[in-house]
């Protein structure tokens, strides 16, 4: 097991210098130039121009900037960002906490849900059930979020007055941020009813951005199960009369997660890294939403920090999602 | 132990918050983040809503719903014979904003005069780069460092500017939102605890609101300043709720989530209109929309081929296809609401036959052209691209075929500039000062060739006019200047003026006292909301 999980840390080390180099080179391949984007329509005079290249360190050679980024990365200085001119590290944990509680929330939510339909469907294939559950699934793989969003705002929000529009907790409701995870803080806070206002603005965006990860685990789940369903060790349970629940519940399951849980992973890593356009119909102050403002700004040092911290987040989930892989599946760490 | 300190003071806060629980709270929906909360580093309406507006004054003011100016900071002033001395007698008695984070210990003085334009000024000064990478981008882009030759404190509450040359509207720009005067005291107290960055952060002011909270893209809090030196506030919490999305925005009005928002989709203002809950406020906007034609480049250097294709292009349908009617019509080079407008100037008709007469008569056939099209959203262009082709297929008519091209918007701004570029180019400019001189000069000046005249277009007589007025304080005398630029500027058609955009201000029929600042801030002074 040892050997497995150093074998999997080495590989980490030309992966991470190869995401520091596509970021980078990312921004820089980007048509458009920040000190332009930032003068807009004003513009800037040549002199100034050539002032701010200076400052900014964009006169250097390419290289030179790299090794200067990536030696500043390793003493954890993630560079200020161009706009607000604070740390990039500094905004993108400010941010972080949201979009970890948001994107928490939506795999809770499309795991309950996805899972059961999947194991449902294969059970009962070519039922009404099956049909209607995978024909849902693909409406919501193909769904556009933007549009769906706005739907549920529109209907919940809007017509019915279920739930909020927008924003993470009530206005009313003012306290220091401890943990930045709003359902945490909001307990903390010891004030009535916070709690609740922060659940209640969470539902539509869990929803929504739990759409996709739904109908993926619930396509995924249904074709393991399916695949499991027709092996030996299936059928030798169900011929020692076992009951349906046990056959499917133990025997069935266990061996049919093994790919859903790298799939869920897959998921968590995606959702860690920002949900754009999620973030952005609910108000949501995450990561997703900060980093289009960045790109739109080309500021170059929270788009390269930005894509650096999201991508060793993502390593470090698929990291534990192939350890978690290895507990389950002695045949993965034995190889 | 910081922190700690920090969340006893937050939460001391929060029961003075508590205790008031029928104080009157106003939720504005703002567009975006702001970028600080120092006014001057920074160049978007969106940061300027979120800092100079509710937090600062200025040493002049824009009078609410203009753009004349009136006294701020400044209780007076005096302008010398040759128009290179500006006096300001600074108001007394006025009063900084006194937080959890600083307590002022002095009203308000020529100190902080000094500090907040020296900063932006002396290069030496320990404030000029107070933050890496900050620089004043508005006050250089203003031409500020080439303008004040120097600033003197006469005494403690008299302050003089000392120009290189007499510049007319210099009281315009100080209404400005760069101009806004930030505590010298304050800044002290943060160089000794060598936090300046916090001046970003945590700002004080002597404007009507203090700063609270700020959750990054989230909520800013602020709430009224007891000892404002206009009175306080008739309500007592200002919150901004940010919402980036427009169609969602106005979701959160119609739910009762916020009382004011800006900037909704043209789709969406019948139905907002017609909530028996909101009202719907309407301005025309401080911007014009145009094409530039490259006068330097045959054959869009006669004069007579440019009034002919402005007579090809049909403005009520652009308005139609692109602004949804949210816009009108301009003849003009400067909006209607600026002093000065020439309303007697009468725009070049929509002829589709005289104008194809009048090209064959120059000799101009087989005409092909290209028209740039923005990649952008502007307030006078929402959709440059669709404006584009609406032109396109109006030239098409007389026999005149259009390309449309499109770079990135760093790009398109860059190449626009050039002196021998290919094509007419579609921009447009919202003012900063509500002075003539802002739009006149800069987009059609001799100076503004090769860089924001995108005409390429320097005419003698038009330059004599704008040169002139420009160096002479009395108002009247400089609107007859303008308003013969602007007939000459009708004659020689360097630009087709397309349009000029109006804003629209939905809000709840409890806010009163709103009103809409021409030059497109948003303000909360003097607003109430109705129990």
């Amino acid at each position: 097991m040892l050997k497995f999980l150093l074998n999997k840390l080495v590989l980490i080390v030309p992966t991470f210098i190869g995401i520091t180099i596509v970021a980078f080179g990312f921004v820089r391949v980007l048509p458009g130039d920040p000190i332009l984007a930032l003068a807009g329509e004003r513009g800037v005079e040549p002199e100034r121009y050539q002032q701010l290249l200076v400052q900014f360190g964009f006169d250097r050679p390419i290289w030179e900037q790299y090794f200067t980024y990536v030696i500043g990365l390793f003493q954890g200085d993630f560079g200020t960002s161009i706009a607000t001119k604070r740390p990039v590290l500094n905004e993108f944990m400010t941010l972080f906490p949201a979009t970890v509680e948001l994107a928490t929330c939506a795999i809770i939510f499309a795991t309950l849900v996805g899972i059961p339909a999947g194991i449902i469907s294969a059970v009962k294939r070519g039922s009404w059930f099956d049909q209607l559950t995978m024909g849902t699934a693909l409406a919501g793989y193909s769904m556009p979020i933007f549009w769906w969003g706005l739907l549920l705002i529109i209907l919940f929000s809007g017509v019915l007055g279920w739930t909020p529009v927008s924003g993470r907790i009530s206005l009313l409701y003012f306290f220091p941020q401890v943990t930045g995870f709003m359902l945490i803080d909001s307990l903390l806070s010891g004030q009535a009813g916070a709690f609740r206002s922060a659940v209640m603005h969470l539902i539509l965006p869990t929803i929504v951005l739990g759409t996709i990860p739904l109908a993926v685990i619930a396509r995924q789940t249904r074709s393991a199960m399916l695949e499991v369903l027709g092996e030996d060790y299936v059928r030798t349970a169900r011929a020692k009369g076992l009951e349906q629940v046990q056959v499917v519940g133990v025997h069935a399951l266990r061996n049919a997660m093994i790919p859903v849980i790298t799939t869920i992973g897959l998921q968590v890593g995606v959702l860690l890294g920002g949900a754009i356009l999620t973030e952005t119909i609910f108000s949501w102050p995450g990561i997703g939403k900060w980093m289009l403002d960045s790109i739109s700004r080309r500021d170059y040092p929270s788009v390269q920090g930005g894509l650096v911290l999201i991508a060793l987040i993502v390593m470090v989930v698929n990291l534990t999602v192939d350890v978690l892989y290895g507990l389950i599946n002695p045949r993965i760490r034995h190889q | 132990m910081k922190k700690f300190g920090k969340l006893l003071a937050a939460t001391a806060l929060m029961g003075l918050m508590a205790g008031s629980a029928y104080a009157k709270t106003l939720v504005y929906c703002s567009e975006g983040s702001p970028e600080g909360f120092d006014v001057a580093p920074y160049t978007a309406g969106t940061t300027f809503d979120a800092s100079s507006k509710p937090l600062y004054n200025r040493l002049v003011e824009f009078k609410r719903g203009t753009s004349q100016v009136q006294p701020g900071l400044a209780e007076s002033w005096e302008v010398s014979e040759d128009g290179l001395e500006y006096t300001f007698n600074l108001r007394k008695g006025v009063k900084f904003h006194n937080t959890a984070f600083f307590t002022p210990t002095r009203d308000f003085n020529a100190d902080d005069v000094l500090f907040s334009f020296n900063r932006q000024r002396l290069t030496d000064h320990a404030w000029y780069e107070y933050v890496p990478g900050i620089s004043w981008e508005y006050f250089n882009g203003m031409s500020m460092p080439d303008l004040i030759k120097d600033i003197v404190k006469v005494d403690d509450y008299t302050v003089k500017f000392v120009l290189t040359r007499p510049e007319a509207p210099m009281i315009a720009n100080l209404a400005m939102d760069f101009a806004s005067i930030v505590s010298a005291e304050y800044a002290q107290q943060l160089e000794e605890a060598g936090t300046p960055e916090l001046l970003n952060q945590e700002p004080i002011g002597t404007g009507p609101f203090q700063f609270v909270a700020y959750q990054k893209d989230a909520v800013i809090r602020y709430a009224a300043h007891p000892d404002y030196w206009q009175g306080k506030q008739p309500i007592d919490d200002l919150v901004f709720a940010i919402t980036t999305d427009a169609a969602v925005r106005a979701q959160k009005l119609k739910a009762g989530e916020c009382h004011v928002a800006p900037y909704p989709n043209p789709a969406d203002v019948e139905s907002l209109a017609s909530d028996p809950n909101l009202k719907m406020m309407e301005q025309q906007g401080l911007n014009v929309g145009y094409l530039a034609y490259n006068t330097q480049v045959a054959p869009f250097d006669n004069t007579n081929v440019r009034k002919a294709l402005n007579m090809a292009i049909n403005k009520q349908a652009i308005l139609d296809a692109v602004f949804q009617g949210a816009g009108q019509a301009a003849k003009n080079p400067i909006p209607p609401t600026m002093w000065s407008y020439n309303d007697a100037i009468q725009d070049d008709p929509y002829d589709p036959e005289k104008a194809k007469e009048m090209l064959e008569a120059e000799g101009v056939t087989d005409l092909s052209m290209e028209i740039w099209a923005m990649p952008v959203q502007r307030p006078y262009n929402p959709n440059a691209r669709r404006m584009a082709e609406v032109i396109q297929a109006d030239f098409a008519k007389i026999g005149v075929d259009v390309q449309i091209v499109s770079y990135e918007w760093g790009e398109y701004l860059a190449r626009s500039k050039e002196v021998d570029r290919e094509g007419a180019v579609l921009l447009g400019w919202t003012g900063d000062n509500g002075d003539p001189d802002n739009f006149l000069a800069v987009l059609l000046g001799c100076d503004g060739v090769g860089g924001s005249n995108r005409a390429q277009w320097c005419n003698e007589e038009f330059e004599a006019l704008i040169q002139k007025a420009k160096t002479i304080t009395d108002q009247e005398e400089r609107t007859k200047l303008y308003e013969e630029a602007q007939v000459v500027f009708k004659r020689e058609a360097p630009w087709a003026t397309i349009a000029h955009s109006v804003v629209f201000m939905p809000m709840s029929k409890k806010v009163e006292g709103y009103v809409m600042d021409p030059l497109g801030g948003h303000w909360f002074d003097g607003v109430d909301l109705a129990e």
